[in-house]
Order: structure tokens, then C-alpha cells, then sequence
């Protein structure tokens, strides 16, 4: 008698102890978090994109965490500084995927750090977001690679269609650089003639350059010159307003999405006035028609972000914050972390309404945005204003 | 075209004008010690960056300027003292390694107190371009180049008419007689840090309201200064403000006249070709070598 | 046979080769792989610069520039042009000799700190013509490059490289202090400490200056050309003054003047900035107070400073009696420099005449 009761209360001790060792068990993989990598240009050259698309993921990381996390786990951001240098990015990245063990990686914030990564995203069979301009991340498509930003192709596209509405038909290029500065002017050159416009002028300033009014005062004497275009980011753009506005050059500037910021009319003060640019909706967030579909999103994001750091939000963190969201998305969509149901998630994208734009991907198309997701953007009474 | 002249000539006296204070920098601590401060470009950015949050927090230039070049000077002073004194008698590479590493330390430091963004700065009397025969200057540019010259001129009376500057003269000619006539040579070193970094925040603060000032501006006016002590000659502050001078205009002028992309290479090769013919700089002391 | 050992051409090269062969046991994954790698090709570039500031007391601030062509030179060749790769890597090589060969005569005629910013300006230039010739070097954002491969085996994925790298590693190392022991090689440290005095005894300086600086571009342009093939991709940050200012940071840190210095330089400063990277912020600050700090109180680098002070703690014991002094004075009096750490600055000469007794080693 006595020894059956020892048998049940055995059995029902390893019972309870077997229910809860499953539920420790679950437990415990219910509390590994989802890793998300992310290797971004925060200082260097490229620092003005590269910090706000780190403190965007960092703060919305958080927030997702804060309301539950995903599919029951908790987000984990793991993230590195690559400064800008390919070389660095490539051994952070693969840190990422073979130390740090993530489940998909957002980052990259120049092309050439990119481009360095694709093939080891590629071996690595590892969804891929990156947050790069140059139109060459996405053609030819590559299975595993995303990208955020509108291309630099897109950008001259809309410029040249802006000049063509304003009759100007002979442009002189002034540019830097940096890889942006570069790919983006090579696109110009090539789209130019589709659009009627010649290019009657081509300079360049280096890094750290303190100075552009010489490169300028040739522009300004060359025959026949109506406008100006400036591909770049970072310092050189405002000085090279700068000195424009020093000169007195009347003609129409046009900056590239690499200075969509505040930030740039604070650096070139005054003579940013009247300056053109395509720019996403964020921008101009407060202004945007009530009927547009991206502006309750814009807002929340600008509200958040200028609130949180006391700092003018830029597109730059907006790809990132695109980039997290549809993250998110795909991961809820695939239920998992399973890399290739996740990366299928991604490129199923239709119709996601962004800070930036709204992302339609396709197997032929990982960047997902059309020229509706740049909106012409003119400074006036030093804020970003439509132009209409 | 001499209008176009003109203004490549004013862009480049003040880019020139910059050069040369940081130049006067590097010549100063060369003279005292025979160790090239790597360090030099950090002060530049120590005072532009160091104006822009005293400014930004209330104080009007008159104040905030004289505390930028001060803090700056504090700089200097506990570089040599953490850091240079310390190697003494090192060889002149590992001091050269140390300014390295101090450089970068200063940046990261930088980086942690301040941001990683660009910062404007106002500039001193207004934006509004002034036109002289067909070319503009901005105000500021009127400053660099005015500041510029009074420090020099200041410079060569310091040097040349009070004892203390005497004494550091003196050191960089020949520092075992200086210490003999019983001169402090440690005194004179640790001045001449302070000095330089001086040098350099004045620099900074001249020309952030042009350039806006980041914390990693120093790198590249670093370089172009130390090119351009070597293409005047180490340790001639003579040299020292020809070769800022020389550099700023010969790369405006090839931007304007040859090729933009290359103007840095253009710059430097100018440099080579000098240095080819005259292998102590312009101004340099053609000294003979200790068997 | 231990006094051989306690040599540094076989026991250093012996102890380097059994690290190599060793270290894949504690390397778990390809990232550790990769930053082992990058190590070993640093320290290539390192052991050829070292023989030009160390040992024949020259400076180079621009020796990224002679990487730089190596890596571009290579890539542009077997990606752009399809030549195979092995025979793009000996063209470059080729090529960069004969530009260190041309532009080293002039250059080394400066002394000092002018040596110094010619040597700048050089790198600088052709970090210009890389940058902005785009059409060719694809400009800031670089080309990618086919893997290396010799007829029909292709040399790809990180354990492979390892032993590449390593054995190659071994190769230099070996030719490093091989010349350093030759004729040459003394004739270099002689021009070291006095270059008039060595032309007096009949050293033709000028040659001799231009050989190591031919020498030291050849080791950068073979690893830039590795370093291509093994990353896939060049860009031009490779090739940048900042990369310059490392590599001489790597052999200062490590120590003039000791090619296994080099390799320590080399592996403290390209694994430190993967350590520091989770201070984020802090990484900077850190790697200067790091940089700042190990200079001051190992002024000769790392190499030389513990060499000296593992001697200086054998000549205690040998003072306190014992044969352990016999073997370190025999195999102290014959090379300055390397494990030794006994400094260069002493003409060879009077080394030679040195009887070969144990004199303790110390105290130079």
C-alpha cells in the first residue's frame, strides 16, 4: 500500500517536474531575443546619415520592446560603427553573421559598404536591408538584398523633370568625392540628353575642402550656363551654398536627397534660400495634404524623433526607420526567424506606406519605390517647403 | 579673366592665411622639441567647436573667444605634460607615434562631449559680400586674413624683442648652449605647446563661420598645415606663413585654372618638385649633417 | 643546437610558425578567421616597412599608396582585363618596383621630416588618381574582384586563406632577416646611424636606400594584391593617408628595428579596434589613451621594450650565478635589433669586434 502511494506521488513529482522543465524550456527560447544587425557609417565622412540611422534604430528598437517586442521575443539591436570604410564594414559584417549569430541585417549606410557585403549576405543566405543610394545595389537583383533609400537615379530623374518645367536646358555639375557624390553624378550624365538638358560644366571639391568659390566662379563664367546641380553630403554641400550665395549667382541650385535635412539650410544659412531638392515626405511632414497617405506616419515619426533628441530628423533616418518596420513586418508576416520565409516576407511587400515613401517590392524589384516617393522640395523662410 | 584672377587670388590668400596659422603651429613645437605634433589639427577644432557651445549657451564672442583659445591653450599644456614629458628622450618617431595617438584620443574625446554633427558658426561682422573690382570677399575672410597678419606680426615682436621668446628662439637653434646659458628648456617646451595650440584654436575660430566646424575638421587642415611648414621649412615661422600662403593660392589657382579633381594633386607635386630642389623647404635651415 | 634556437632567424621564425600552426584551435568561426587574416597581411606590409624605417632609418608616410596599387593593380587586371590572377599579382609587383625604383631615387634624397611629406604627397597623389579616375578604379566605391586562382584552383573561404597567409607571412618574415644578416643588411644599419660615416667605409648609400624602399613597396604591393583577391572587393580607403599613419603606427607600436615587432604591431593594432568596437562611442578616446599610453612607457615598442626587460631579468639570474648568461651573450653579440632589443644605433662593426664572451648582453 504505502509503497503504491511512493509510486504515485513519484510519478506525479516527475510529471510536475517534466511539465515545468518544458515550460522552462519554452520559456527560455520564448526569451531569446531576435537579433537584428546592423552596421552603420556613424562616424567619418558619412556621419550625417550614419547617426541618425543609428539612433532611429536604437529608440525604435525599444519601442517595439516596450509594447511586447515581436512574436512573443524581444528585439535585440546589435550594431557596429564602420566609419564609412568598405574595408570595415566587411569584417563587422561578418562578424555579424558568424560571432553574433543574427537573424537579418539592416545597414550600410554608403554604397561602397554595401557593395562590399553583398557577397557575404549572399553566401550567408542572410536577409539583407540596406540603407544606400547607388542604383547598383538593386540592378541586377540580388536574392537576398533589399534597399531603403530612393536611388540616385530616381533623384536626377526628378531634377531633370523640374528643369524641364522651369526651361532650363544647359546645367553645370559641381560635385565631391565621396561615392554618392560620384555614382550619383555618373547617373546624371547618362540620363541628361533623355531629358534635353546639356551639361556645360563638370567641377569637383575634395574632402575637407574649406573653399568652392573657385570652382564656382568658372561655372559662373561659363556661356550659356542656367542652373546648377550639386550632388553631395555632409560639409561640402554647405559650403558650396554657401559661396553660391557669396558670388551672388542668381541661377537656380539644386541640391540631391544626400543634404535632405534641416540640418543643411542651418549650415548654409541665408543663401539656402530658393535652394531645390528632391526630398521624401518626411521633410515637409506637418505640411503634407491631409489626403496624403504618408502623412500620419511622417508625423509620428517626426514628433518622436525631434522630441526624443532635440535634433531635426533627416530622410537618412527615415530609411532606417522603413527599413526596421518592414523588418518587423516580414519577421510577423513569416512567424519565424526562418531566414528564407522571412526574406520572402520582405520581397512581398505592396503597399507599405513609410516614412520615405510607399515600398511595393517584387522579385524583379527590391527597392520598391517609384518617383511618387520624391517630392520636389524648395527652401523658403529657411524651412523646407512643396513646391506645388 | 583679371576679375576671375582676383577672386581666385582672395580665395586663396584665405585659405592660405589658414594655413599658415596652423603652419606657425607645427614650426613652433618643431623649433622646441624636433617632434611633429600630429595633434596640431585637433586644436583647430578645439576652438572652433569650443566657441560653438559657448556661443550656443549665451556668451557673446567677446567671451566665448578668449575661453575657446584659453581651454584650447589647456589642451597643449597637458599634452606636453601627460604625454611628451613623459617620453622624454624617446626617439623622435615614438613622440611623433604619441601625437598620434593623442590626436585620435582628442577627437574620441571631442566625439564623446560634443556630437558627431556639423555645427555653423556666425560670423563675426555679417555675411554680406563685399565686391572688390569684379571679385567678392565675405567679411570673415577679411578677418582671417587681418588676424592672420597681426599674430604674425605679433609673433615676430614676441620673438624677436622679449626675453622669453628670445629664450625660444634660442632653444630651437641649440638646445644644449640654451640650457647651458641657463635656460629652462622644459619651460620653453611646455610654452611652446601652449602656444601652438593657441595658434591653431585662433585658426579654428576664424574659420568656422565659413566652413562650419565639426568634430573632425582638424584632420585635413592638420595635413594641409604640416605641407605646408614643410614646403616653407621647418622651424622658419617665415616659412611657416610663405608656405600656408603659397599652398592655398597655387590650390585655388589650379582649381580654377586646371582641374578641379586634381587640385590636391597639383598642390603636392608643386611641393615634391620644391622639395627636390631645395630639400629643406623654402626657408628651411640648410643645415650640414653631424658626422 | 639551443643556442640556435635562442637565435632569432630560427627560434623566433620556429615560435612564429608554431603560433601560426596553433592558433586555428582557438579561432571558432570565419570572423576570427577573417581578422587573423587581415593581421597577417598587415604584418607583411609592416615587416617590409620596418626594414625601411627601422633598419635603415628612412620614413614612408605614404606606403598605403604602394598597397593601394598593389590591391588596384590586381583588381583591375584579373576583373577588368581577365588576365589570371597570379600573373596580374606579378605584373604589379613588377610595376610598383619599378615606380619605387624611379620615384626612390629622388624622394630619399630628402631627409627627416621633408622624406616624411614627400613620401605623403606621394601616397596622397595616387590616392587622387585611384579616387578620381573612376572609369577605371571604379572610383570611391571600387570594383569588385574575382577570386585568386591558379589554373584550375580557386583559392576561396577563410580557413584556406589562413594557411596562405601564414605561410606567406613565414616567407617574408624569413626574407627579412635574412637580409637583414647579409652584407647588405649590415650595410643598411650602418647607414642608419651615420650615413656619411657609412659611405666613408664604401656603403653607397643612395643604392642602398632605394633597394629597401623598392623592397618595402614590393611586400605592400604582394599583400594589397592578396588583400584584393581575398576581400573580393578594393576601394579606395585602402589606399587613404589615415591607412599610411596606421601601418607606421603598427611598426613604431611594435618596434623599430625588430621584424617580429612588426608582426606584434601588426596583430595588437588591427585586433584592438574589433575589441574596443562595443565601446561604441568610447572606441576612439580608448584606442588614442591606448596608443598615447604604450609609447610612454615602451618607448622602444613593444617588442624591444619586453625583450629587454626578459634580458635585463637574465642577467639578474646570471649575476646570481649560472650558465643561463653564456648562451644569451652568444647569441646577443651577433645582431642588434630584433628579440635582442639591443639597439641599432651601435655601428656594426663594433659588434662584430666584440669578443664572444658572455658579457650579460645588457647594457648597450
Amino acid at each position: 500500500m504505502k509503497s503504491m502511494q511512493a509510486t504515485t506521488s513519484i510519478k506525479r513529482g516527475l510529471a510536475v517536474l517534466a511539465a515545468s522543465c518544458v515550460l522552462f524550456a519554452g520559456a527560455a527560447v520564448a526569451q531569446e531575443p531576435i537579433k537584428i544587425g546592423a552596421f552603420l557609417a556613424v562616424t567619418g565622412p558619412a556621419a550625417s546619415l550614419g547617426d541618425p540611422e543609428q539612433k532611429t534604430l536604437e529608440h525604435y528598437v525599444g519601442k517595439i520592446n516596450a509594447a511586447g517586442g515581436v512574436l512573443g521575443r524581444k528585439l535585440q539591436l546589435v550594431s557596429y560603427d564602420s566609419a564609412g570604410d568598405a574595408e570595415k564594414a566587411r569584417t563587422f559584417a561578418k562578424r555579424l553573421i558568424e560571432q553574433d549569430k543574427v537573424d537579418m541585417i539592416v545597414g550600410g549606410t554608403s554604397t561602397g559598404e554595401t557593395m562590399a557585403v553583398i557577397p557575404l549576405v549572399e553566401a550567408a543566405q542572410m536577409p539583407f536591408i540596406s540603407l544606400a543610394g547607388a542604383v547598383v545595389i538593386v540592378e541586377p537583383v540580388k536574392k537576398w538584398v533589399f534597399k531603403m533609400p530612393h536611388s540616385d537615379r530616381m533623384a536626377c530623374e526628378k531634377i531633370f523633370i523640374d528643369m524641364q518645367s522651369r526651361k532650363l536646358s544647359k546645367i553645370a555639375l559641381i560635385s565631391g568625392p565621396g561615392g554618392f557624390d560620384k555614382s550619383m553624378r555618373a547617373e546624371c550624365l547618362k540620363l541628361n540628353k533623355q531629358y534635353g538638358i546639356d551639361v556645360v560644366a563638370d567641377e569637383t571639391y575634395g574632402g575637407g575642402d574649406t573653399d568652392m568659390t573657385a570652382q564656382l566662379t568658372k561655372i559662373k563664367n561659363t556661356a550659356g550656363v542656367q542652373a546648377v546641380l550639386n550632388p553631395g553630403f555632409g560639409q561640402g554641400p554647405a559650403i558650396v551654398t554657401k559661396n553660391y550665395g557669396q558670388l551672388g549667382i542668381a541661377m537656380p541650385l539644386y541640391q540631391s536627397h544626400g543634404v535632405a535635412s534641416k540640418e543643411f539650410i542651418k549650415l548654409a544659412g541665408a543663401a539656402a534660400e530658393g535652394v531645390r531638392l528632391p526630398g521624401a515626405a518626411v521633410l515637409v511632414a506637418d505640411d503634407l495634404p491631409a489626403n496624403d497617405p504618408q502623412r500620419s506616419v511622417a508625423v509620428a515619426y517626426k514628433h518622436e524623433y525631434e522630441s526624443h533628441f532635440k535634433s531635426d530628423i533627416s530622410t537618412f533616418g527615415g530609411h532606417a526607420y522603413d527599413g526596421l518596420m518592414i523588418a518587423v513586418a516580414a519577421l510577423k508576416k513569416a512567424g519565424s526567424t526562418d531566414k528564407a520565409k522571412v526574406r520572402d516576407a520582405i520581397e512581398a511587400t505592396r503597399g507599405y506606406v513609410g516614412v520615405d515613401g510607399t515600398y511595393n517590392m517584387s522579385a524583379t524589384d527590391h527597392m520598391g519605390l517609384d518617383l511618387t516617393a520624391f517630392r520636389m522640395l524648395e527652401v523658403k523662410g529657411g524651412n523646407w517647403t512643396l513646391v506645388k | 579673366m583679371s576679375a576671375q584672377f582676383l577672386q581666385f587670388l582672395l580665395t586663396g590668400l584665405t585659405v592660405g592665411a589658414i594655413y599658415a596659422l596652423v603652419a606657425l603651429g607645427f614650426s613652433i613645437i618643431f623649433n622646441a622639441s624636433h617632434v611633429i605634433n600630429f595633434a596640431q589639427g585637433e586644436f583647430v577644432m578645439i576652438g572652433g567647436m569650443a566657441t560653438m557651445s559657448l556661443t550656443a549657451s549665451g556668451l557673446p564672442y567677446l567671451l566665448a573667444i578668449p575661453l575657446a583659445i584659453a581651454a584650447a591653450a589647456l589642451v597643449g599644456l597637458a599634452l606636453e605634460k601627460f604625454a611628451v614629458e613623459p617620453a622624454q628622450g624617446a626617439s623622435v618617431v615614438t613622440l611623433i607615434i604619441i601625437t598620434i595617438g593623442a590626436s585620435i584620443f582628442l577627437r574620441g574625446l571631442a566625439l564623446v562631449i560634443w556630437d558627431k554633427n556639423l555645427h555653423p558658426l556666425k560670423p563675426f561682422t555679417g555675411d554680406t559680400p563685399i565686391a572688390i573690382a569684379g571679385a567678392t570677399i565675405l567679411p570673415q575672410s577679411l578677418w582671417v586674413l587681418g588676424v592672420a597678419l597681426a599674430i604674425v606680426l605679433a609673433l615676430s615682436w614676441f620673438f624677436g624683442r622679449t626675453l622669453l621668446g628670445k629664450a625660444m628662439l634660442a632653444t630651437s637653434h641649440n638646445r644644449l648652449a640654451a640650457q647651458l646659458i641657463g635656460i629652462n628648456v622644459r619651460m620653453v617646451l611646455f610654452l611652446s605647446f601652449g602656444l601652438s595650440a593657441a595658434l591653431g584654436a585662433v585658426a579654428g575660430i576664424l574659420v568656422a563661420p565659413i566652413t562650419t566646424t565639426s568634430f573632425d575638421v582638424g584632420v585635413m587642415l592638420g595635413l594641409k598645415g604640416f605641407a605646408a611648414a614643410i614646403l616653407g621649412g621647418l622651424g622658419s615661422g617665415v616659412g611657416a606663413v610663405v608656405g600656408g600662403l603659397v599652398l592655398g593660392i597655387v590650390e585655388t589657382m589650379s582649381a580654377g585654372y586646371l582641374s578641379s579633381a586634381y587640385k590636391d594633386a597639383i598642390a603636392f607635386v608643386i611641393i615634391l618638385a620644391v622639395l627636390f630642389f631645395m630639400p629643406s623647404g623654402l626657408f628651411g635651415n640648410r643645415g650640414g649633417e653631424r658626422v | 643546437m639551443l643556442a640556435r634556437l635562442a637565435s632569432p632567424r630560427t627560434g623566433g621564425l620556429l615560435a612564429l610558425a608554431v603560433v601560426i600552426v596553433l592558433l586555428p584551435l582557438a579561432l571558432s568561426n570565419s570572423y576570427f578567421y577573417d581578422v587573423a587574416i587581415l593581421v597577417g597581411l598587415n604584418a607583411i606590409v609592416c615587416i617590409g616597412l620596418n626594414l625601411l624605417i627601422g633598419y635603415a632609418g628612412q620614413i614612408s608616410l605614404g606606403h598605403a599608396g604602394f598597397f593601394g596599387l598593389g590591391a588596384y593593380g590586381s583588381a583591375i587586371l584579373a576583373s577588368r582585363y581577365g588576365w589570371p590572377p597570379l600573373a596580374a599579382m606579378l605584373t604589379t609587383t613588377l610595376a610598383v618596383a619599378a615606380l619605387a625604383f624611379l620615384v626612390g631615387r629622388p624622394i630619399l634624397r630628402l631627409k627627416g621630416h621633408y622624406l616624411a611629406m614627400a613620401t605623403l604627397g606621394l601616397g596622397v597623389i595616387i590616392f587622387m588618381v585611384i579616387t578620381t579616375e573612376d572609369k577605371v578604379t571604379g572610383g570611391p566605391d571600387g570594383i569588385s574582384v574575382v577570386p585568386f586562382r591558379i589554373g584550375g584552383f580557386v583559392l576561396q573561404g577563410e580557413r584556406i586563406w589562413y594557411w596562405v597567409v601564414g605561410a606567406l607571412l613565414l616567407v617574408a618574415v624569413w626574407l627579412a632577416l635574412n637580409l637583414i644578416e647579409s652584407p647588405a643588411g649590415r650595410a643598411l644599419r650602418a647607414l642608419h646611424s651615420s650615413e656619411v660615416g657609412a659611405e666613408v667605409v664604401g656603403i653607397n648609400a643612395a643604392n642602398h636606400k632605394v633597394m629597401v624602399f623598392v623592397i618595402s613597396a614590393v611586400f605592400a604591393s604582394i599583400a594589397g594584391s592578396l588583400a584584393a583577391h581575398y576581400s573580393g572587393f578594393v576601394t579606395p580607403g585602402k589606399v587613404a593617408f589615415l591607412h599610411s599613419i596606421e601601418l607606421v603606427t603598427m611598426v613604431v607600436f611594435g618596434g623599430m628595428a625588430s621584424t617580429f615587432g612588426a608582426v606584434v604591431g601588426a596583430a595588437v593594432l588591427t585586433t584592438l579596434p574589433q575589441l574596443l568596437a562595443v565601446l561604441k562611442d568610447y572606441e576612439m578616446m580608448v584606442f588614442g589613451a591606448v596608443m598615447m599610453g604604450t609609447m610612454i612607457f615602451l618607448p622602444r615598442g613593444v617588442v624591444p621594450s619586453l625583450a629587454r626587460l626578459i634580458q635585463t631579468r637574465r642577467q639578474k639570474a646570471s649575476n646570481n650565478g649560472g650558465e643561463g648568461g653564456h648562451e644569451q651573450g652568444a647569441g646577443a653579440s651577433h645582431s642588434c635589433g630584433d628579440a635582442t632589443g639591443r639597439d641599432c644605433h651601435r655601428p656594426p662593426t663594433v659588434a662584430v669586434l666584440k669578443p664572444r664572451q658572455s658579457d650579460g648582453g645588457g647594457g648597450v
